[in-house]
C-alpha cells in the first residue's frame, strides 16, 4: 500500500482532524492552538509535495473510492494544476494568516474556537478545489458557508459581527443552494457527477436544453460565494470578522471559491452567448461597482473590500469573455489579488492592532511610526493600482488586452476598454488614498492608543506576501511562470494558448490604458473632496442592510400571516380541513373513474316497521341537535338514538351486536351524566345565523356523502371471505356462534388489540384526571342547591337486589358465548354496570368500603389471561393466539364443549369490567372529590 | 413459521403487562424495567432485520389460520428497518425521560410507552387492513394518554385538538375499510392487491374513492397539507420524550402509504394504478413550503423543531409521490435519518428551554443559558442536519431525492420547492441560533446571571449519541443505500408479496 495513494484526501481531512485536536489543546498552553493549526496546515502541505511533479508536468492526478453509488457520490479527490493554484494559496496564505492570528488576537479571544473554526474552513476550501466529484464539492462547499460563519461571528457579543455572519450565510446559502440544483441538472445531463466526465463533455451540456436552467443556477452560486453584483453586498458586512479572517477569507480563499468553480466549468459551460453576456456583464458591473464604492470608504477595511469586489469583478469579466487569453489572464489576476490583498489586510489589521482604529479621517502620518510596515503597504497597495514592476500590473495588462480584443465584436462592445479603464481610474485613485491618506497627510487624528511598530511575527506574513508582489513583478516568468502553465493547461482542459509573461510589451494599446488610469486616478484623487461631498450628499445613507432586513422582514411577515392564517388553533377550523378534502378525494375518486356511482343489486322491500324504526332514528338524531343547549334532554335522545341503532341490529340477525350496542350505550349515557356535572349549566354566546347555515350545509353535505358512499357498496354485490368463517366455525373454531368465534379465534389478535386499546382508555383516564383541576357548580342555574338525597332509597334497595342477579346474568351471557349470542365482550359489559349501579345507587364510599379490588389488577389480570393464551400456543409450537377445542362429558351437564379461546374470552372479560368500572369510578370519585373540597375550586384548565 | 416475526409486537405488549405489575415497586424499578425492555426490543429489532436480509417476506399466520381469512403479519426490510428504528428512538427517548424524571408527572407513563410501542411495532408488521385500525387505534389511545402526561393549560388543549381530530381520522379510517370490504371483500392487504387488480371496470370509482378515503387517513397521520394542523402545536407542548418519540408518529403514515397504497394500487391495479400518486406529491410539496414558512414564524424553539419535524415529512412524502424506486429508497434513508434527528433536537430544545429559566425557548426574550457551550454545538450540529446541510446525513438524503426528481415531469416545480424551502429553514435556524446563544452574550455583566436549571450531563451524552448518527449515516450512506435500495425494490415486487402471505404454508396438519 503506498501512503502517497491516499494523499490527496489525507490533505483535505488533515485540517479537520487538526481542528478536533487544536479544539482540545487550549488547556496544555496559550499557544497551542496557533502551533497545532500551524502544523496541521505544514502536514497538509508536505502531504501534497510528492504529487506536484507530476501536475506541473501537466498530468491530472484523480484518486477515488465508491461512497454511494447509487447516486453517483463518490470520494474522488482531484489534483490538477488549477487545483493546485488554488491548493497553495490556501495552504501558503493560511499558514501565514495563522502566524499572524497567533499575535492578532487577546487574551480574552477564545484562540482554541478561532483556530478550529479557520482549519475547518481550511479544510472545507481545500476539499472545494481537490474534489472530482461534483456532489463531493458541494458538501465542502457548504462546508465553507458554515465555517465561514463561525468565523465571522467570531465576536458574537458584537451585534454587527452577528449580522454580517447571518448575511454571509444566508446568501451564500441561497447560492449553494442553487449550485445543488446546477450540480443535479448537470449530473443528469452527462449522466455522471465526476468532473473528468464533465469536463469532457462541454458540447453535449451547451446543446442541451436544460443548458440555460443549468447555467443560471451554476452562476448564482458563483455570483453569491464571489460577491458579483446582486450579490456583493454581503462581503462588506463580513468585515465585522477579526482581520486574520478578512485576510484569509477575502483575498485567497472564500470569496475565490466561486471563481475557481468558474474556471473549473470554464471548459464545460463557456462558449455560449448566455455565459459571455451573463458572466462579463456581472463582472462589469461588479468592477465598476466595487472600483467607485471603495474611494469613499473610511474604514480601511471596508476600502479593502470593495476593493476585493472590485478585482472579483475583474477576474468574473475576464472569464465572461470566454477567450483561452482571458482565462490565463485570470488566473494570473488570482493570483497576483490574493497576495496583494491578503497582505493590505494584514496591514490593516497591524494598523487597528497599533493604533486602535481603522478610520482613514483619523489615521494620518503612520509612516512616522511604522515605517517598515508603511513601506510594505505603500508596495502591496501600488500593486493594487497596477503600478509598473509590481504582479498587479502585469495581470492588469493582460486584462486591458482583451478587453481590447473584445472590442472588436462589435460597436457596442467598443464601451468594454472604455468601462474597464474607467474602474481602472478609480482603482488607482482608492489605492492611492490607501497610501497617501494613511500613511502621510499630516499627524493622526484622536487615537485611541499612541501608534507604534508591530511584533516581528505579525509583520513577517507581510514581509513575505510583499515579497512575492516583487519577484512576480519583475520576474514573472521565473517565479509563477510554471504554476500559471498548469493551471492554464487545467482550466482549458486543451491546447494552452501562447501567451507572454514579460514585463514590457512595447507601446500599446493596453500600456497606454494603464497611463490613462494612472494619470486619471490621481487626478481623481486630486479632486476627492468634491466627489466625497457629492458621495455625502447621496449615497453614504445606502446600506445594504436596510434592504436587506427590509426583505426579511418582509418574508418573515409573510410567514408569519399565512402559518397563523392556516394554523390558527380552532377545532373547527381544523375540522373543516380534515372533513373538506375527505369529500374531495372520495368525489375525485368516483369521478376520475368512469364508473357508475350505485351498483344494479336487487334491493330489500320496504318494510313498515323498519320505516317507522329509521322515522324514529332520524327524529330522534335531529332533536339532539336541535336540544343541545337542554343537555339532559339531548343526551336522552341520544341514548334513544343507541337503542334504535341496537333494534336495528337485531332486527337484521345481528343479536350480538344488538347485545354490545345496548349495553355500550348504557354505559356511554352514564359516563356523560358524570361528565355533565362538569359542564356550563348555561349555555353563552349565540353563533350568528351565518355560522348556523354553514354549518348546516357541512352536516347535510357530509351526511349525503356517507349515504352515498353506503349506498354504493350496499347497491352492489358482495361476495366476501366471510364464508370461511361460517363454514369453519364449529370445525375449526369449535363454536357455533361465528360472531364470538370471529371475535375470539379467527381475528382474535384483533381483540387482543381492542382489550388493550380499551385498557388504555381506562388507565389513561385515570391519569389524565388525576392531574386535573375543574371546577364545578355546587348550584344549579338558580342558584339552588343540588339535592341533598343523593342515593333514594328505592334506588339503593333495587340495586343491591338486581346485583347478583346481573352478575349472574353476565357469567351466563358469557358461558354460552361461544355458541350462541353472548360472549366475553358482552358479559363484561354487564358486570361492569352491575358494579357501577352499586357506585350510583350506595354511592362511592359505601361501595368502595365493599368492593375494595383494585381495577388496575383486574385490567392487568385480563390482558394476563389474553396473552398467556397467545404465549401458550408458542409454547405448544404453534402461532401466537392458535386455539384447540375439545368435548367434556359432565354429569348432569352433559356434553359440552371447551375451548382454549374461552380463557381469551375470559380475558377480554376481566379487561371490559377492569377498563369500564374504572372509568365510571374514577369520574364518579372525581366528582365527588370537587364537590366536598368548596373552597378549593380552581379555574379550570380547558 | 418463525415466532421471531411477532417478537417486536409481543414484547411491548408484555411489557405493558409488566409495566402495570411493577407499579407497585415505584417509578426506579419502571425505569430500570423500561430500559430493559427497550434494549430488549433493538435487539429483537436486529435480529428481525438478519431475517428480513434475505429478500424473503416472513409471513405468521396468527391462530395458525390462512390468509386472507386469518390475520397475518408480513415481515420484510422495509418493516424490520421500521422496527428497528422505532425501538433505537424509543431507547433514547426513555433514557432522557429517566434522567429527568419526566415520569413523575403523571401515572402510568411506563405502562403508555410500552403499549404505544405494541401499537406502533404492530402497525409496522401487520399485512391486514383491519389489524392496521386495531394497531392505528392502540397507537393512538397510547398517544393521547402520552400527549397529555403531565399538565399545562396548553397541553391540554393541544391535546384535546389532537384527540378530536383523530377521532374523526378513525371514523374515516372505518368508512374506507368499510367501502374497500364493500367493494372487493377481503381485508388482507395481500388479497386485496389481487381482488383489485381483478376488480371489474364498474367498481373503480368506489374503489378509488375507498383508496382515496383511506390516502386522507394515513395523510392526517403523516401530517400532510391540509392535514397536518394538529401536529405543531400538539408537539411543541408536549413533554420532551414524548415528543422526541412522535418523530416516529408521522412516519406511520408515510409508511402506511408505502405498505397498503404501494400494494393495492401498484402496478398490478391496472386503471387503478398509483391512483394516490399525484395526491401525495402535491400534498408533501405544499406542506414542505407550508412547513419552511412554519419554521421561519416559530415564536419558539419547541415550534420551530415541530414544523422542522413537519418539513421533513413533507420531503419524505415528496419521495413517496416522486413514484420511483430510487426516490423510493432515497426516501427511506432521509427517513431514518429524519427520525432520530427530530428526535434528538426536540430533547435538545427541552434542555435549552430549562436552561433560560423563566425565558423558556420563546424568541421574545434574551437569556443567558446554563451550559451555553455543549447545548450550542448541540444546536449547530442538529440544525445543520435537520436544514439539509452537509456533511450531515439530511444533505445525503436530499440530494438523492433531487436526483431522483429530476427525471420527474414535476420536476421544475420539485426543485423549487425542495430549495426554497431549504432556504428558508437555513435562515430561519441560523436566526433562532443567533438570537438564542450569541445574543445574551452582549447582555451586560449584572444581567448576566443565568436562571435556569444547567443541564445534566447523562442527558447531554443522550442527546450526543443520538445526534452522533449523523455522521454514522453519513460514513454509511453507501451501504445503507444499498439496503434501501433492495428494499424499495422488495416493496414494487407486489406478486411476490402476494404469493408469500397468500401461500405461506401453516402450521401442523390439522387445519
Amino acid at each position: 500500500m503506498n501512503l502517497l495513494n491516499y494523499a490527496l484526501p489525507v490533505a483535505a481531512l488533515l485540517p479537520f482532524f487538526g481542528a478536533a485536536v487544536v479544539a482540545s489543546s487550549a488547556r496544555f498552553h496559550r499557544a497551542a492552538p496557533a502551533w497545532c493549526s500551524a502544523l496541521a496546515a505544514f502536514s497538509a502541505l508536505l502531504v501534497l509535495i510528492p504529487a506536484m511533479s507530476g501536475v506541473f508536468a501537466g498530468e491530472t492526478l484523480i484518486q477515488s473510492w465508491s461512497w454511494v453509488p447509487s447516486v453517483g457520490l463518490e470520494f474522488a479527490f482531484r489534483l490538477d494544476g488549477l487545483s493546485l493554484l488554488f491548493t497553495l494559496m490556501i495552504l501558503v496564505i493560511g499558514l501565514l494568516v495563522t502566524l499572524y492570528a497567533g499575535y492578532y488576537l487577546s487574551a480574552e479571544d477564545s484562540k482554541a474556537r478561532f483556530f478550529s473554526c479557520l482549519l475547518l474552513f481550511m479544510g472545507s476550501m481545500l476539499g472545494v478545489v481537490l474534489s472530482e466529484n461534483l456532489l463531493l464539492l458541494l458538501v465542502f462547499w457548504e462546508l465553507t458557508a458554515l465555517s465561514s460563519f463561525m468565523l465571522i461571528s467570531f465576536w458574537q457579543h458584537r451585534e454587527d459581527a452577528r449580522h454580517g455572519a447571518r448575511m454571509a450565510l444566508a446568501v451564500t446559502g441561497m447560492g449553494g443552494l442553487a449550485l445543488l440544483g446546477g450540480v443535479l441538472l448537470l449530473g443528469q445531463i452527462v449522466g455522471s457527477y465526476n468532473l473528468t466526465e464533465v469536463l469532457a463533455a462541454g458540447d453535449i451540456i451547451r446543446s442541451h436544453e436544460w443548458y440555460l436552467p443549468t447555467l443560471v443556477l451554476i452562476l448564482v452560486g458563483v455570483f453569491t460565494k464571489s460577491a458579483q453584483f446582486p450579490f456583493h453586498f454581503w462581503l462588506p458586512h463580513a468585515m465585522a470578522a477579526p482581520t486574520p479572517v478578512s485576510a484569509y477569507l477575502h483575498s485567497a480563499t472564500m470569496v475565490k471559491a466561486g471563481i475557481f468553480l468558474l474556471a473549473r466549468f470554464f471548459p464545460a459551460l463557456s462558449g455560449t452567448s448566455e455565459w459571455l453576456w451573463i458572466v462579463s456583464t456581472a463582472g462589469m458591473l461588479t468592477l465598476l461597482l466595487g472600483a467607485f464604492v471603495a474611494l469613499f470608504q473610511h474604514d480601511l477595511k471596508g476600502l479593502l473590500a470593495y476593493s476585493t469586489i472590485s478585482h472579483l469583478g475583474l477576474i468574473t469579466l475576464l472569464f465572461g469573455l470566454g477567450t483561452p487569453l482571458a482565462a490565463v489572464a485570470a488566473l494570473f489576476h488570482i493570483i497576483n489579488h490574493a497576495t496583494f490583498k491578503a497582505s493590505l489586510f494584514m496591514v490593516a489589521g497591524i494598523i487597528d492592532h497599533e493604533t486602535g482604529s481603522r478610520d482613514m479621517r483619523k489615521l494620518n502620518g503612520l509612516m512616522k511610526y511604522m515605517p517598515h510596515t508603511s513601506v510594505l503597504a505603500i508596495i502591496a497597495a501600488s500593486a493594487m493600482a497596477g503600478v509598473p514592476l509590481l504582479n498587479g500590473f502585469l495581470s492588469k495588462e493582460m486584462f486591458f488586452d482583451q478587453t481590447v480584443v473584445a472590442s472588436g465584436a462589435s460597436s457596442w462592445a467598443l464601451a468594454i476598454p472604455v468601462l474597464a479603464t474607467l474602474g481602472a481610474i478609480f482603482s488607482v485613485a482608492y489605492s492611492l488614498r490607501f497610501i497617501h491618506d494613511v500613511f502621510f497627510n499630516g499627524d493622526p487624528i484622536d487615537l485611541p492608543r499612541v501608534p507604534h511598530a508591530p511584533p516581528l511575527y505579525m509583520r513577517l506574513p507581510v514581509d513575505l506576501l510583499v515579497i512575492v508582489c516583487l519577484g512576480v513583478g519583475m520576474l514573472p516568468a521565473l517565479t509563477v511562470g510554471p504554476l500559471l502553465a498548469a493551471a492554464v493547461k487545467a482550466t482549458i482542459q486543451g491546447q494552452a494558448p501562447d501567451y507572454s509573461l514579460a514585463i514590457w510589451h512595447g507601446l500599446n494599446v493596453p500600456l497606454l490604458m494603464s497611463f490613462v488610469a494612472l494619470l486619471g486616478g490621481i487626478t481623481v484623487y486630486v479632486f476627492r473632496a468634491r466627489l466625497f461631498a457629492w458621495n455625502d450628499r447621496h449615497l453614504v445613507r445606502i446600506d445594504a442592510r436596510v434592504p436587506y432586513n427590509a426583505v426579511l422582514r418582509a418574508l418573515i411577515q409573510v410567514a408569519t400571516a399565512i402559518t397563523r392564517r392556516f394554523d390558527r388553533g380552532s377545532l373547527q377550523h381544523t375540522l373543516a380541513w380534515t372533513m373538506g378534502p375527505a369529500g374531495l378525494v372520495a368525489v375525485a375518486g368516483f369521478v376520475s373513474m368512469d364508473s357508475p356511482l350505485f351498483g344494479n343489486r336487487t334491493l330489500m322491500d320496504f318494510d313498515p316497521v323498519a320505516l317507522i324504526a329509521f322515522g324514529g332514528l332520524m327524529l330522534s338524531s335531529v332533536l339532539t341537535v336541535v336540544m343541545h343547549r337542554k343537555r339532559m334532554v339531548s343526551l336522552i335522545l341520544l341514548g334513544v338514538v343507541g337503542l334504535l341503532v341496537s333494534l336495528g341490529f337485531a332486527k337484521f340477525s345481528a343479536p350480538d351486536l344488538a347485545l354490545t350496542q345496548l349495553s355500550v350505550e348504557i354505559v356511554t349515557v352514564v359516563l356523560l351524566m358524570l361528565a355533565l356535572f362538569f359542564l356550563p349549566q348555561h349555555t353563552s354566546g349565540v353563533s350568528s345565523r351565518w355560522r348556523h347555515i354553514r354549518d348546516a350545509i357541512w352536516a347535510v353535505g357530509l351526511g349525503t356523502g356517507a349515504t352515498l358512499l353506503t349506498l354504493a357498496v350496499l347497491t352492489r354485490d358482495l361476495s366476501p371471505i366471510s364464508d370461511y368463517f361460517v363454514e369453519n366455525s364449529v370445525s375449526g373454531g369449535g363454536g357455533t356462534n361465528v360472531v364470538n368465534v370471529i371475535l375470539v379465534d379467527f381475528r382474535g389478535f384483533d381483540t387482543l388489540g381492542e382489550i388493550v386499546v380499551l385498557s388504555i382508555a381506562g388507565l389513561g383516564i385515570f391519569a389524565l384526571l388525576r392531574n386535573i383541576h375543574l371546577h364545578a357548580s355546587l348550584t344549579d342555574m338558580e342558584g339552588r342547591a343540588w339535592s341533598t338525597d343523593s342515593h333514594p332509597v328505592i334506588l339503593q334497595t333495587l340495586s343491591r337486589l338486581l346485583f347478583p342477579l346481573m352478575l349472574l346474568f353476565a357469567a351466563f351471557v358469557f358461558l354460552r358465548g361461544h355458541n350462541l349470542p353472548g360472549g366475553g365482550f358482552i358479559a363484561g359489559l354487564v358486570a361492569a354496570l352491575a358494579i357501577v349501579l352499586q357506585y350510583l345507587g350506595n354511592g362511592i364510599q359505601w361501595t368502595s368500603a365493599r368492593i375494595r379490588t383494585d381495577m388496575h389488577r383486574v385490567i392487568a389480570a385480563g390482558l394476563f389471561f389474553a396473552i398467556a393464551t397467545g404465549l401458550v400456543s408458542i409454547v405448544l409450537k404453534f402461532p401466537f393466539l392458535t386455539s384447540t377445542f375439545t368435548y367434556l362429558k359432565w354429569p348432569v351437564v352433559g356434553k359440552f364443549e371447551v375451548a382454549s379461546a374461552m380463557i381469551f374470552d375470559l380475558g377480554v372479560f376481566l379487561v371490559v369490567v377492569g377498563a369500564t368500572v374504572m372509568i365510571l369510578v374514577e369520574l364518579g370519585k372525581f366528582n365527588l372529590l370537587q364537590a366536598t373540597k368548596p373552597g378549593k375550586h380552581t379555574k379550570g384548565d380547558d | 413459521m418463525t415466532h421471531w416475526v411477532i417478537l417486536p409486537v409481543l414484547l411491548p405488549l408484555i411489557g405493558g403487562l409488566l409495566q402495570l405489575l411493577a407499579r407497585g415497586f415505584g417509578l426506579p424499578a419502571q425505569r430500570v424495567l423500561g430500559l430493559f425492555l427497550a434494549g430488549g426490543l433493538v435487539a429483537s429489532g436486529i435480529k428481525i432485520l438478519t431475517l428480513a436480509q434475505t429478500g424473503d417476506t416472513l409471513v405468521y399466520n396468527l391462530g395458525n389460520w390462512p390468509a386472507p381469512f386469518g390475520i397475518v403479519l408480513a415481515l420484510d426490510r422495509l418493516a424490520a428497518m421500521m422496527v428497528l428504528l422505532t425501538s433505537v428512538l424509543a431507547l433514547g427517548a426513555l433514557g432522557y425521560s429517566n434522567v429527568m424524571r419526566i415520569d413523575e408527572k403523571g401515572s402510568h407513563f411506563h405502562v403508555l410507552f410500552q403499549l404505544q410501542l405494541f401499537g406502533l411495532n404492530g402497525a409496522f408488521l401487520t399485512g391486514d387492513v383491519f389489524n392496521l385500525f386495531v394497531f392505528f387505534e392502540v397507537l393512538l389511545l397510547a398517544s393521547y394518554g402520552l400527549l397529555l402526561h403531565g399538565s399545562g393549560a396548553g397541553r391540554t388543549r393541544a391535546g384535546l385538538h389532537y384527540v378530536v381530530i383523530n377521532l374523526i381520522g378513525s371514523t374515516l379510517f372505518l368508512f374506507a375499510v368499510g367501502a374497500l370490504y364493500g367493494a372487493v371483500g377481503t381485508l388482507n392487504i395481500a388479497d386485496m392487491a389481487q381482488k383489485v387488480a381483478a376488480a371489474p371496470a364498474a367498481r373503480s370509482g368506489l374503489i378509488a374513492a375507498a383508496g382515496l378515503l383511506l390516502l386522507v387517513v394515513f395523510a392526517l397521520k403523516a401530517a400532510m397539507f391540509p392535514l397536518y394542523l394538529w401536529l405543531p402545536q400538539a408537539y411543541a407542548n408536549t413533554s420532551a420524550p414524548v415528543a422526541a418519540f412522535f418523530a416516529i408518529m408521522t412516519k406511520v403514515g408515510v409508511y402506511a402509504i408505502i405498505r397498503v397504497h404501494g400494494t393495492v394500487f401498484g402496478e398490478l391495479a391496472g386503471d387503478l394504478a398509483w391512483v394516490h400518486m399525484p395526491w401525495v406529491l402535491a400534498g408533501g410539496l405544499v406542506t414542505l413550503v407550508l412547513a419552511a414558512l412554519g419554521v421561519m414564524a416559530a415564536r419558539g424553539l419547541r415550534e420551530q423543531v415541530a414544523y422542522l419535524v413537519l418539513a421533513s415529512v413533507a420531503t419524505l412524502l415528496v419521495a413517496v409521490g416522486l413514484n420511483r424506486p430510487e426516490a423510493l429508497a432515497a426516501g427511506l434513508y432521509y427517513l431514518l435519518h429524519s427520525t432520530l434527528l427530530a428526535g434528538a433536537f426536540f430533547l435538545l430544545a427541552d434542555l435549552i428551554r430549562r436552561s433560560r429559566g423563566a425565558a423558556s425557548d420563546r424568541f421574545d426574550r434574551v437569556a443567558r443559558m446554563q451550559g451555553g457551550r455543549w447545548l450550542g454545538i448541540g444546536y449547530f450540529f442538529a440544525a445543520v442536519a435537520l436544514a439539509g446541510l452537509p456533511p450531515m446525513s439530511g444533505f445525503i438524503g436530499k440530494i438523492m431525492i433531487l436526483d431522483a426528481a429530476l427525471a420527474h415531469p414535476w420536476r421544475w416545480i420539485v426543485l423549487a420547492c425542495t430549495l426554497t424551502a431549504s432556504l428558508l429553514i437555513l435562515v430561519a435556524l441560523v436566526r433562532s441560533g443567533s438570537f438564542l446563544f450569541f445574543r445574551p452574550q452582549e447582555m451586560a455583566s449584572e444581567e448576566n446571571v443565568p436562571l435556569g436549571e444547567s443541564p445534566k450531563k447523562p442527558a447531554l451524552w443522550i442527546i450526543g449519541s443520538m445526534l452522533l448518527t449523523a455522521p454514522i449515516l453519513v460514513l454509511s450512506a453507501g451501504e445503507l443505500m444499498k439496503f434501501t435500495d433492495v428494499s424499495a425494490t422488495q416493496l414494487q415486487n407486489v406478486p411476490k408479496y402476494i404469493e408469500a402471505v397468500l401461500e405461506n404454508p401453516l402450521t401442523g396438519e390439522e387445519r
